[in-house]
């Protein structure tokens, strides 16, 4: 009646939970002078610097195949540095999109010659992509995207506009999903995805600022891009189901848990203390600790399935779906512990953690799929629709 | 070897408890028929060793057979049946016949020893009463009884001789962590049936033409209901994670706090979808709702457990809660 396949409680294999002590090792020597309120971060936040010095220790691109730079480990080895890396509020924005998606994309649609020009550059930290998918009123609606890549003698004329486009200002390489032919009537059908160099002439990025005072979201704009004739990652036309791949295997990582996690171990750390210890903040951390535990290990569950080259795409959307509601409890919750006392009793930089979680909190929902996109995916898993 | 025995519990509780013999049985009437069927099966001593004629399995191979036992609702305690059985005949002792029903928290006052609601304790020849850490098996036919709030179930008082004369129940632990354990993966069960049978009923309930399943506000009450019931599966396998017959409490703290915490999003959305027809006596689905309401609180709500689980955070050493998190999501190394 239903698709969604029942999860078996499993464990993360031993080998790849040999890697956890050195990387923590790493980790809390790299991390100890990062006030919390940064670390809280994670995975927004760009440093260079940082993703080279993951890159040399050989731990970006662990999973793609020696011959493109990579480590030729397993999804396990790189979800226990991932789990670590969001864990300690690691700064992995630089590469995080590189290094999650678009080289496993290149890896399973492109040519050997974008493999070999890109995917070393990633794994050594240095070459940063970001994802062009949304356009001004298109939204979840990615079938409505009017970018158009035209065929000319040259390869590909481009024009048009992305927005929400995170770290473009930062990056090397868009891959971005355009219309190749036909037009929005035709929805999914002529739609491609394309490698677009940001350094080309015609583009223009422009930052957008969040409430938080960040700019990680950009709108960028093609006037005129002269794209070469190998710029197509894939096949013409199938860049809808490139795009739907792409998106069903990021909805279940560490990323959908752990996202409030470093404001989490703060607050513990603070209601640890006898200033700080009060028996509803006990009680909060608990419920908070009895809703992540499951899902971490249906996460894990999913990872092995992926392992086994199953597609548990609705069961990663249900873990997904729930990660979020807990990633954006936290900080509700925890602000309505922590303001049932006194403000001058709760330690500043706490504050200023929970504050930045607060804000930005309302983006757990978006990124990978929007709370109604997810509950619609569940449900056609279903079979209701 | 897993799969065999559960697909043969699933049809025995198919045939014999039936809807209908669930309504007779809580109305009142005897539970002996149903008993001897499963005790013919052998299912009782799934948790009792090879070597005592059991079929020698442990927490973590049990947790599929609790969880069918919650989906049918059955009106007997047998999941507490099987795990004291499996704790007497570990330490050589010797085995009652009858259903066992467990009392943790037991109180003595007054020349008796006292235990107020205890489930299925009118369909039970034999209680595990945990008094002062210690549990030891009385019969129910020796108690007097008091009035409980669910119809299976009763308020118990033995004179004090009575269980100063019982034999001890070795290997019991926390009684209440046990029984905590096995209604979480009774709870699975109930939620998951209350799942699909919502599922079922809003593709075939045609409302303004076409099936309710048909509109989004219904499909993402579904959705949310699925994300439940299969959240709550994982967390009684992590309750039940365990090579051996003693349960670990945190595990088992996240597992009936996640499991209790489903109950009233799972309950509210189905009788939601199922409308008025959901609310009566003659259809099923009450008879698993009110099941979830009152498993919720067996052997501690979540705010109970939460705080367990709380208190355990809290005294973790490490800075990352990713550590206490990561020894109860994972599963036990086999050895």
């Amino acid at each position: 009646m239903s698709s969604i396949a029942s999860l078996t409680i499993t464990q993360i294999p031993a080998e790849a939970e040999a890697l956890r002590a050195e990387v923590r090792a790493f980790l809390t020597e790299a991390t100890a002078k990062i006030p919390a309120h940064i670390r809280a971060k994670s995975w927004s936040g760009f440093d260079p610097e940082f993703s080279k010095a993951l890159g040399a220790k050989g731990w970006l691109g662990m999973t793609f195949p020696k011959e493109y730079g990579g480590g030729g480990r397993t999804a396990f080895e790189r979800y226990v540095l991932v789990e670590e890396f969001l864990n300690f509020g690691a700064p992995v924005g630089s590469h995080w999109i590189a290094e999650r998606q678009s080289g496993p994309l290149l890896l399973k649609y492109g040519t050997d010659e974008q493999k070999r020009t890109i995917l070393p550059k990633i794994a050594q930290g240095e070459l940063y992509c970001c994802i062009g998918m949304s356009e001004p009123n298109s939204g979840s609606d990615l079938a409505s995207v009017k970018t158009r890549a035209e065929k000319n003698d040259q390869g590909w004329l481009l024009n048009g506009q992305k927005i929400w486009t995170t770290n473009a200002h930062h990056c090397h390489y868009m891959i971005a999903l355009v219309r190749t032919s036909g037009t929005t009537e035709d929805r999914q059908k002529g739609l491609s995805q394309v490698l677009v160099d940001l350094s080309l002439p015609g583009i223009t990025v422009r930052p957008i600022e969040d409430l938080a005072g960040d700019s990680h979201f950009c709108e960028v704009f093609f006037d005129n891009v002269q794209l070469s004739a190998d710029a197509l990652v894939g096949n013409e036309g199938q860049g809808w189901e490139q795009v739907n791949a792409e998106l069903a295997f990021e909805r279940s990582g560490p990323e959908r848990i752990f996202s409030s996690v470093v404001l989490f171990d703060q607050w513990l750390a603070y209601i640890r203390t006898p200033a700080g210890k009060r028996p509803e903040s006990t009680r909060l951390a608990g419920q908070i600790l009895t809703r992540m535990a499951p899902l971490r290990a249906m996460s894990i569950a999913i990872q092995e399935k992926l392992a086994r080259h199953e597609s548990p795409i609705v069961e990663a959307a249900l873990v997904k779906d729930q990660g979020t509601v807990l990633e954006q409890y936290i900080p509700a919750a925890i602000a309505d512990d922590l303001l049932s006392r006194d403000e001058a009793d709760v330690p500043f930089e706490l504050m200023q953690t929970l504050t930045y979680v607060t804000h930005i909190a309302p983006c757990y929902t978006l990124r990978g799929g929007t709370r109604s996109i997810l509950r619609g995916m569940i449900a056609r898993g279903l079979g209701l629709r | 070897m897993d799969n065999m025995f559960s697909d043969a519990l699933g049809q025995l509780l198919a045939e014999q408890c039936t809807p209908a013999v669930v309504r007779q049985i809580e109305g009142g009437a005897d539970a002996a028929a149903l008993w001897a069927q499963i005790a013919e099966s052998g299912f009782a001593d799934a948790l009792v060793p090879e070597s005592a004629d059991g079929a020698g399995m442990v927490l973590k191979d049990a947790c599929a057979l609790w969880e069918l036992i919650g989906r049918h609702a059955l009106p007997l305690p047998l999941a507490e049946t099987m795990l004291v059985r499996g704790w007497l005949a570990q330490a050589g002792a010797s085995l009652p016949e009858g259903a066992i029903a467990m009392a943790p928290r037991a109180r003595q006052a007054g020349g008796q020893v006292s235990a107020v609601g205890v489930r299925c304790a009118k369909v039970a020849q034999w209680v595990a009463v945990e008094l002062g850490g210690e549990t030891r098996l009385l019969a129910a036919a020796a108690a007097s009884q008091t009035p409980a709030v669910f119809p299976l179930d009763a308020g118990l008082s033995w004179p004090e001789a009575v269980w100063t004369a019982a034999p001890v129940v070795p290997g019991a632990g926390d009684l209440q962590v046990a029984q905590a354990m096995v209604y979480a993966a009774l709870l699975s069960g109930a939620l998951m049936t209350c799942f699909e049978r919502t599922l079922q009923f809003a593709n075939e309930r045609q409302q303004f033409g076409r099936p309710i399943g048909k509109f989004q506000i219904i499909q993402h009450e579904l959705a949310q209901i699925s994300e439940h019931a299969f959240s709550s599966r994982m967390a009684a396998q992590i309750a039940c994670e365990s090579r051996t017959l003693t349960p670990d409490p945190v595990r088992v703290a996240v597992g009936k706090a996640r499991t209790s915490e489903a109950v009233v999003v799972v309950a509210d959305f189905s009788h939601s979808i199922h409308g008025a027809i959901g609310f009566t006596a003659e259809f099923d689905l009450q008879l698993y709702t009110r099941r979830l309401h009152h498993w919720r609180v067996t052997a501690g709500s979540e705010s109970h457990w939460h705080d367990v689980a709380g208190e355990a955070l809290l005294a973790d050493p490490s800075p990352l809660a990713l550590d206490l998190i990561r020894r109860v999501s994972d599963a036990e190394a086999s050895v």
